[in-house]
């Protein structure tokens, strides 16, 4: 069973714009924030993963992304430095949910910035970490000193994919779904170099956030939006579950980022 | 050019991140070394790289550096350069930073200071008090003298080459073989001397006695008439053989003009006691004794005479430096500002100029030897020429291009 941390929408709302996709004239309609994120938490409770809900606070409107809470490696917990000063509240939320939850805090240094699994994903035993637009690359080498694995950095250039979670999504087997156009060619070549095998996602569902999809063994729940990218990880006989995320692209996140592994991996080979 | 020494770590190898740094340093225009690598062991390892970055104008520099900033590079402390005393007269303490001949700087006290001159294959001596470097050879050294050691603190700015498409010298480091063609080479060079001497260009000419033996001395005399020599660099038998030349008409006993001479080497000698006798080169040009030649030349047209002899040789002809350390002394002054440097058809006077020539000289090397001309091509290799042929024909036509391009 894979527990995983979610944050309720009560104070969800497009306050201010830090991603492209931002905009306060394009509101979240309240009623329907609740009804997708629900629909999230049903999908994940049926397939089996123990859901752990960190308490909403006013005027931390993307609280309920909780994957750029941080990092959970075993019982280890990497909390984030957000860049915008609009999300740094939430971090001493987050790291004191998960302090009362035992897990070990490892802190970054303060000038290190890191968007936590936002921008930190495994695929096999390496740790794929981007940056640019959120997390620093330095951040890259103290994640790697504080678990002793390979990090293989990779440059995101398109501001609308600004975490690694929007654009790149291990899968169990191996392989990865990606949009290469979000990576500059010398992450493209990286991310070729290191993955089996690559599925690559239209850009115009990529657009639809398809490559945020949250992965629980064969079980893939993603956004709607991606009929070739859904008919494909079918065919490679994973389930695929579509959601309606409309009220949250319109904040720049889908359905991986409404969610973070506890932990993401139980320990780093 | 400026320059900043950044350092990457971690991932590097498997992220590419190197290869993005320094395809991005060089697609900004700038240049690198890498000064140190550590690659890592293991899977999990990380790797590290010191890499020095220059670029042509502090504003480039910044800016690239900025960008480079982004993909995990951090300038690194400059450290001061490590210093140890030298342990005996003429010796140099262990691990001593050995001197290339490109411009170098040492840092102490946090401050960067050039290493004057700039010498290959020598130490670098600091003086603190001076706040002063400068690159010294063994006979330099005095017991402790403070000897830069390791590599720690050294920086050296490499010569850009070339890259105007009418300069000759962008093709670096190039050869023309005996049997390829050379009259576009020498008309190029000719253009090039032209252009050093309208300018500040101080041009040298290392001559072997060979110039006198081919017959080739009238056209080295055109050259020093036109004035395209400045200085003559040259062994005690180059100047004897030219004034047994022009005493006899023979060298070493042959005549280029007769193919059977009269006389036989003992012409040699007694040119030789011709200018023991008149009280040196110039005193005999005086006293009207010598009245031909290139020494003749040189005299009559303020040329440099820098001669220094061999112990083969017979004289010496006074005024020939025959110590080899007061030798070296005054052929690095003589040098110093010397931007062109013909070295013609002798290897052991070629070699020891090349080796004391700044990276920006203009080089060529004329012999018929193809091993003799590789080897000074090597002591010279960002902008030097060799061409494989005889000397007479090669002097001959750079005569001939430089005479008539004046007339025109």
């Amino acid at each position: 069973m894979r527990e995983l941390l979610l944050c309720s929408p009560d104070y969800y709302g497009i306050e201010y714009e830090i991603n492209p996709w931002m905009s306060r004239a394009r509101g979240a309609e309240a009623a329907l924030v609740q009804t997708q994120w629900k629909q999230l938490h049903a999908t994940l409770s049926r397939l089996d993963c123990q859901i752990h809900l960190v308490q909403p606070h006013r005027g931390l409107p993307d609280m309920v992304f909780t994957a750029n809470a941080g990092l959970t490696i075993g019982r280890k917990f990497i909390p984030s430095n957000f860049r915008h000063k609009e999300r740094a509240g939430e971090a001493s939320h987050f790291a004191r949910w998960m302090e009362e939850h035992e897990y070990q805090i490892c802190r970054l240094p303060d000038d290190y910035y890191f968007e936590g699994e936002g921008d930190a994903l495994f695929a096999g035993d390496m740790l794929f970490c981007g940056y640019k637009f959120r997390s620093d690359i330095k951040s890259h080498r103290a994640v790697a000193d504080m678990l002793g694995c390979l990090v293989i950095s990779v440059e995101l250039v398109d501001p609308r994919f600004y975490h690694l979670d929007t654009c790149f999504c291990p899968l169990p087997d191996g392989a990865a779904v990606w949009f290469p156009a979000a990576f500059d060619e010398y992450g493209q070549r990286a991310i070729r170099e290191h993955v089996a095998e690559l599925i690559d996602v239209l850009p115009e569902e990529a657009m639809h956030f398809s490559c945020n999809a949250v992965v629980i063994q064969r079980d893939i729940v993603l956004p709607q939006g991606a009929p070739t990218l859904v008919a494909t990880l079918r065919e490679r006989g994973y389930r695929c579950h579509e959601l309606q995320m409309s009220e949250f692209i319109k904040a720049g996140g889908a359905c991986k980022c409404l969610v973070m592994f506890m932990p993401q991996r139980g320990r780093v080979s | 050019m400026f320059s900043e020494t950044i350092e990457l770590r971690g991932h590097i190898i498997d992220s590419l991140i190197l290869p993005k740094v320094l395809d991005q340093i060089l697609t900004h225009g700038a240049n690198f070394k890498i000064a140190e690598i550590k690659i890592g062991k293991k899977r999990a390892d990380q790797s590290f790289a010191r890499i020095e970055v220059s670029a042509e104008t502090s504003e480039a520099l910044d800016e690239l550096i900025l960008r480079l900033r982004q993909h995990g590079a951090e300038v690194a402390e400059p450290a001061d350069a490590q210093l140890a005393q030298a342990p005996a007269h003429g010796v140099f303490p262990r691990d001593f930073y050995v001197t290339t001949n490109q411009q170098t700087f040492v840092r102490f006290d946090g401050k960067e200071i050039e290493v004057r001159p700039a010498m290959m294959d020598s130490a670098i001596a600091v003086d603190r008090k001076l706040r002063a470097a400068r690159a010294v050879k063994f006979f330099d050294v005095r017991r402790g003298d403070e000897i830069v050691v390791g590599h720690q603190g050294v920086r050296v700015v490499p010569v850009q080459r070339a890259t105007s498409g009418t300069d000759l010298f962008q093709f670096i480091n190039t050869i023309i073989d005996a049997d390829e063609p050379k009259s576009a080479i020498i008309r190029e060079l000719a253009g090039e001397l032209q252009r050093g001497r309208a300018g500040k260009g101080k041009i040298a000419v290392v001559a072997g006695p060979a110039i006198v033996r081919t017959g080739a001395g009238q056209h080295l005399v055109r050259l020093i008439e036109s004035k395209y020599v400045d200085r003559v660099f040259a062994g005690n038998a180059f100047a004897a053989n030219d004034v047994e030349r022009a005493l006899f008409g023979t060298s070493l006993g042959m005549s280029p003009d007769l193919a059977f001479a009269r006389g036989g080497p003992e012409n040699l000698i007694r040119a030789v006691n011709a200018i023991r006798e008149s009280g040196g080169i110039a005193a005999a040009v005086q006293k009207k004794i010598l009245s031909r030649g290139i020494m003749h030349a040189c005299v009559t047209h303020n040329v440099d005479i820098v001669l220094t002899g061999s112990i083969r040789d017979e004289g010496p002809i006074p005024g020939v430096t025959t110590d080899a350390i007061e030798a070296q002394k005054v052929m690095r002054e003589k040098l110093a500002d010397v931007t062109h440097a013909l070295l013609l058809a002798t290897i052991h006077h070629s070699l020891a100029v090349a080796s004391m020539l700044a990276p920006t000289v203009k080089t060529v090397c004329v012999d018929i030897d193809p091993s003799a001309v590789e080897r000074a091509v090597e002591h010279q290799p960002l902008q030097s020429i060799g061409l494989v042929t005889d000397v007479e024909p090669f002097l001959r036509e750079l005569a001939d291009c430089l005479i008539i391009k004046r007339r025109e």
